[in-house]
């Protein structure tokens, strides 16, 4: 009853915040809340991308940011020389989701423990980041595109509709395709959860000698997994650079750090968890940086601050947390109602 | 009934260095029959199971599924294949219900349909049906035991290969494990590795006694546990 419960208030809460982000907030027509809603939501896809691997398939990627940096620089590269901006972030998808095929295979074909995992992942995205950061000269153009080094390419393409390269999204358009995307990202993810591959997943996450045993080729279905957080972070790396513009930052350890901070402060092996997570954390650093005169106050301490405190106080993360302490009201509620007879009761059982 | 057996081991050799774990073993298990394999600490039991269940690739001989040599094929393939195995610790999905366990292993094999169905039975077998919607973390250890042979079961496999399904079992649960054991036999071959001599008169018709690597005498139950050799490997005199 409570797991029901517990779904229905989830669904509840998911189809309010999507009917406040998709009409309230357009409605109210304020242009740079709109352009931060939109870098929010490309970065909550990408938050998703690992809440997925790492907490339903155990995967703990530290490099996801390398799909999101790449499939950014794909898109941009793409779209300066072809015009039509669509296609170029389908090729950006395609072209993250190829990479997470290609990293996933080495990685679990050569049976490489968790710990090696990480620090692959996350050195393939700092190769990455060295890699976009010494392209600054004239030779390092592709077609038309000049790779920019760590400036990066800040006149990437605006995306378009298929078919209308000359009709570029407006700040609202973007804004709303963004919310659209992360909403049909997290269902996607709920969906791919309870299929027959999602539930073999979680087991090989549970135990991956025991998935063997039972007839599963572990390796297929985490290199599965791997491949669609690949895809989640390619379409992340594209709102992304529709909102900002690509740069090598994309790839640094910052922003591979942060995406695990938004995991485990929002919950790991939920799914929006993460979401909450990384929109708090990212509100939190903003208003950090509109503040003035408290020098003190620099974001990165206060994330690692804010980090800390979570790990000890949640260290379950906000939203198990969050459904622990929904869950005990309830049983209180319950309780309370058992030790109160209801007075019609008391009626019949009167001889 | 068909020639060719279910399972045949031949000459099975397994080295990890200079140790020989298993020692040119020779085995054949014919279609629906139970088999205990006895023996002391060490005397390569175990590592007899994780060659045939492909775990472990053995360092010399053949084992044949049907005919078929099954040698350097992942443990996954070899599931598929109809081997079900019982690990000697239990080795469960701890983070799951028991339903969603058994569904996990029904699904590996079978068409959706046909697995729902086999769930329910599975537990049915397993008399576990009233603890379904328990986590398998927060059930005691004869509980997971029965839950890892729910998940083999629900597979319906042509072999199962039971390591000490009765270690860590109440005497009434292992008195039910025994019913359930020769019940699984009508269905499927069965391979039982265990050390409690009462459960194995209670189940076994024919044993196979391993010492040191290799078999040391195999026959009926009866037979084999009183012949004098056995008796000695197991009170720890040399056999010689």
């Amino acid at each position: 009853m409570s797991i029901v419960l517990r779904a229905a208030a989830g669904y509840c809460v998911v189809a309010l915040a999507s009917f406040y982000a998709l009409v309230l907030v357009p409605q109210g027509g304020d242009v740079t809340v709109m352009i931060n809603g939109a870098i929010y939501s490309s970065y909550a896809i990408l938050a998703l991308s690992l809440a997925l691997i790492w907490g339903y398939a155990g995967i703990l990627s530290f490099g996801q940011a390398a799909f999101f940096g790449l499939a950014g620089y794909i898109y941009a590269v793409a779209g300066l020389n072809i015009g039509d901006t669509a296609i170029a972030a389908l090729l950006a998808i395609g072209g993250s989701a190829a990479f997470a095929l290609v990293v996933g295979y080495f990685v679990f074909w050569g049976r490489l423990s968790d710990v090696y995992l990480g620090v692959i992942t996350l050195t393939v995205s700092l190769i990455l980041y060295r890699f976009i950061n010494q392209t600054a000269g004239e030779e390092w153009t592709i077609g038309v595109a000049p790779l920019g080094g760590f400036n990066g390419i800040p006149a990437t393409p605006i995306l378009t509709w298929f078919g209308r390269p000359d009709e570029p999204l407006m700040p609202e358009q973007i804004y709303l395709l963004s919310v659209g995307a992360l909403i049909l990202c997290y269902l996607l993810c709920r969906l791919v959860i309870i299929t027959r591959f999602g539930r073999a997943a979680i087991a090989i996450r549970e135990n991956p000698a025991r998935a063997e045993l039972l007839g599963y080729d572990t390796r297929l279905y985490k290199l599965g997994v791997f491949t669609l957080g690949g895809i989640l972070a390619g379409v992340s790396g594209v709102l992304f650079a529709n909102s900002v513009f690509v740069s090598p930052t994309m790839f640094n350890l910052q922003s591979n750090g942060q995406i695990i901070i938004w995991v485990i402060v929002g919950g790991l092996g939920t799914l929006a968890g993460p979401v909450i997570g990384c929109f708090l954390m990212l509100a939190l650093s903003t208003w950090l940086g509109t503040l003035e005169g408290v020098a003190w106050a620099d974001p990165n301490l206060v994330m690692g601050v804010a980090l800390t405190l979570c790990v000890v106080g949640l260290p379950r993360g906000l939203l198990p947390t969050a459904a622990m302490i929904g869950d005990a009201a309830l049983a209180g509620i319950r309780r309370m109602r058992e030790r109160r007879p209801s007075p019609v009761q008391t009626v019949e059982e009167r001889p | 009934m068909s020639i060719v057996p279910l399972l045949e081991a031949e000459n099975l050799v397994m080295r990890f260095g200079g140790v020989v774990a298993v020692n040119g073993v020779s085995m054949s298990i014919g279609e629906g029959e139970l088999r205990c394999l006895v023996g002391p600490n060490g005397a390569g039991k175990s590592t007899f199971f994780k060659m045939l269940s492909g775990q472990l690739r053995p360092s010399a001989g053949d084992v044949r599924l049907r005919g078929r040599s099954i040698v350097g094929y992942p443990a996954a393939r070899i599931a598929r294949l109809g081997v079900g195995v019982k690990t000697q610790v239990p080795s469960v999905f701890d983070g799951l219900s028991v339903r969603a366990s058994v569904r996990v292993a029904a699904d590996a094999v079978l068409p959706p349909l046909l697995a729902r169905r086999r769930i329910d039975e599975a537990l049915e077998r397993m008399r576990i049906t009233h603890l379904a919607d328990q986590l398998v973390v927060r059930l005691a250890h004869g509980q997971r035991q029965l839950v890892e042979l729910a998940m083999v079961v629900a597979q319906r496999p042509d072999l199962i290969l039971l390591d000490e399904p009765a270690a860590g079992m109440t005497g009434e649960e292992v008195e039910r494990l025994g019913d359930l054991i020769v019940e699984l036999a009508r269905s499927s071959s069965v391979i039982v590795v265990e050390h409690d001599m009462d459960f194995i008169r209670r189940i076994a018709r024919t044993v196979t006694v391993f010492n040191q690597g290799k078999v040391l005498t195999e026959g009926p139950a009866a037979q084999a546990l009183t012949d004098p050799r056995v008796l000695d490997v197991y009170l720890g005199r040399d056999a010689a």
